[in-house]
């Protein structure tokens, strides 16, 4: 992000040496405390035993169906969540009407809901004491404590993600582009794939990756909902915490590794895409200028 | 003036339908099952499920808690967002992207690991422990958990407006003779305040809510280290189903109003920044 723009400031608008010494000192000491040190211990704890432990530990059959559900519930609510970003800042950012600040309000509204709130309103829908429990039960439908409501609380904690990133993307863009490509004959559907569509890729994928991060690591909505059946309803997370509670510390560990793994890989994935977005950002504007 | 202006573009239709519908099923239904849920309630019962010592104690924990975090958060974010955009040092952009784990690394993943390094024989725990401070199982370990979580709030929304901070200013104020931290507390702080109070309402309201990464380091002690959220679960798991929902539904209005007031910060900083260019 920073770093390659810091010109050399003069004596007046920066500290001295020493302070710059102690600040950075302080504020690195301050990352190893609370980011360094509890991911290092993730790996450290889960191959305290060597490698054959960690490796039983991740190919035991709950494990894998724990994996595979994780897998599964991402593959579901992040493309549900994508088109729904898309629309959403189709209309939100392309069009001018009333209530439209309101409607954004609305879509950041589960980004500020506990966890925990957002497993409770689905038991309060489809559990047997919900609104449409009886119905459920009578037609032989399992959602809560069931893959189903899995994939429902996983979709409300990651609802905001991708829209949040396209619309300011999409408002700063303008729609110029958009019109010009209707003006010379394009139909709706091509503007979209052949314009917009290019235009806002990265912060597509940028949404993305985040969403993706959290459906796969969710723990408090889903734990609600899951009933916390081995094999059938653990995800990685939930079986991590079981794991833990029966204090078989490795297996804990290991499970959390893939999850501390999968972290690291968004962070670069995250600066990758960062970085791609920028040199995109320039190279428009040197188009411009042309 | 019409709902909606005129515009060249189609598929305004399509995509708000789309929207809204989609809104509605997910978040929306969902969420006013709560409210009427809770509605059902007798006002005595749900004043009594919302007031029993043993959850007035869980507020108490859970803000007193959020808030610490967000202020320690407060003082180092905006100590890390100072080093990452004004000082060079090998490493920098790998600690840079290292301020986001927090968002990338799962809430039970760093819940277990912290749990572990603070225990009495931890890694950490076992030194902290030889000078009689003890994290895990403790509030404390309530705050350091929360402290993690909501790290990259103020960090990033700081980071932006430090990097936009016309140096003009600060050359001024110098050449009129002003000392360095005189420039910081009168030039610098007046103009990153909005930032800095918007990344401190969003680590505290996303530490009010925040479950998996609190309940393995807090030991979950009735009156002295269980939070709000636990306390719902711990409903749910009696079968108290209108309990909980009480609960949830404190939860949920302190939730919308911190969004009206992060809402609020927000509008303030723009405006400010606004202002000065």
């Amino acid at each position: 992000m920073s770093g390659t723009q810091n010109a050399p400031r003069s004596i007046v608008t920066t500290e001295s040496a020493p302070v710059r010494w102690l600040l950075t000192g302080i504020a690195l000491l301050f990352v190893a405390l609370f980011l360094v040190i509890p991911l290092v211990s993730v790996f450290a704890e889960a191959f305290k035993q060597g490698w054959r432990l960690y490796l039983a530990a991740l190919v035991e059959p709950d494990a894998w169906s724990a994996i595979k559900l994780t897998l599964l519930t991402a593959v579901i609510a992040v493309p549900l969540n994508l088109v729904f970003g898309v629309a959403a800042a189709w209309a939100i950012a392309k069009f001018d009407f009333k209530g439209k600040s309101f409607l954004i309000t609305l879509i950041d509204l589960p980004f500020s809901v506990s966890p925990v709130v957002a497993g409770l309103i689905y038991v309060l829908l489809f559990g047997a004491q919900g609104w449409w429990g009886p119905w459920l039960a009578e037609h032989d439908i399992k959602i809560i404590f069931a893959v189903p409501g899995i994939v429902l609380a996983t979709v409300f904690v990651t609802f905001p993600f991708v829209a949040r990133e396209l619309i300011p993307l999409m408002e700063a863009q303008g729609s110029e582009e958009e019109q010009a490509a209707l003006v010379l004959g394009a139909s709706g559907w091509q503007t979209f794939w052949r314009v917009t569509l290019p235009n806002i890729k990265w912060g597509l994928l940028y949404g993305v990756i985040l969403a993706n991060a959290r459906a796969m690591g969710e723990f408090g909505a889903v734990s609600v909902v899951s009933g916390h059946i081995r094999g059938m309803t653990n995800t990685i997370p939930l079986h991590v915490e079981i794991l833990y509670n029966e204090y078989n510390f490795v297996a804990a560990f290991a499970c959390a590794s893939i999850l501390a793994l999968l972290a690291l890989v968004t962070l670069a994935a995250k600066s990758y895409v960062e970085w791609a977005a920028a040199r995109q950002a320039a190279e428009d504007r040197r188009h411009a200028v042309e | 003036m019409a709902f909606k202006q005129h515009s060249v573009l189609p598929g305004f239709g399509l995509s708000l339908g789309f929207t809204l519908l989609y809104l509605s099923l997910i978040v929306l239904l969902p969420l006013s099952a709560l409210v009427v849920k809770a509605g059902h309630m007798e006002w005595s019962a749900f004043w009594h499920a919302i007031s029993e010592p043993r959850v007035l104690a869980s507020y108490r924990v859970t803000f007193g808690a959020s808030l610490i975090a967000a202020v320690i958060n407060l003082l180092f974010g905006l100590l890390l967002a100072w080093v990452l955009v004004r000082y060079s040092f090998p490493g920098k952009r790998i600690v840079d992207a290292l301020v986001d784990l927090p968002f990338a690394l799962p809430t039970a993943v760093a819940g277990i690991a912290l749990a572990t390094l603070y225990a009495p024989n931890g890694s950490v725990g076992q030194y902290l422990d030889l000078v009689g401070i003890k994290v895990a199982f403790t509030p404390l370990g309530i705050v350091f958990a929360l402290t993690f979580i909501t790290l990259p709030f103020v960090v990033r929304t700081v980071q932006p407006v430090l990097q936009d901070l016309e140096v003009e200013l600060e050359e001024a104020a110098a050449s009129l003779g002003a000392t360095r931290w005189q420039i910081f507390l009168r030039v610098i702080l007046p103009t990153l305040l909005p930032a800095l109070l918007t990344g401190f309402a969003l680590a505290f309201a996303r530490a009010i809510g925040e479950y998996g990464s609190v309940i393995f380091i807090a030991g979950n002690m009735p009156f002295v280290s269980e939070i709000t959220p636990l306390m719902i679960i711990s409903k749910l798991e009696q079968y108290d189903y209108l309990g909980a929902t009480a609960i949830a539904l404190v939860m949920l209005v302190v939730s919308f109003a911190m969004l009206l007031v992060i809402n609020g910060l927000q509008w303030w900083s723009a405006k400010r920044l606004g202002r000065r260019k």
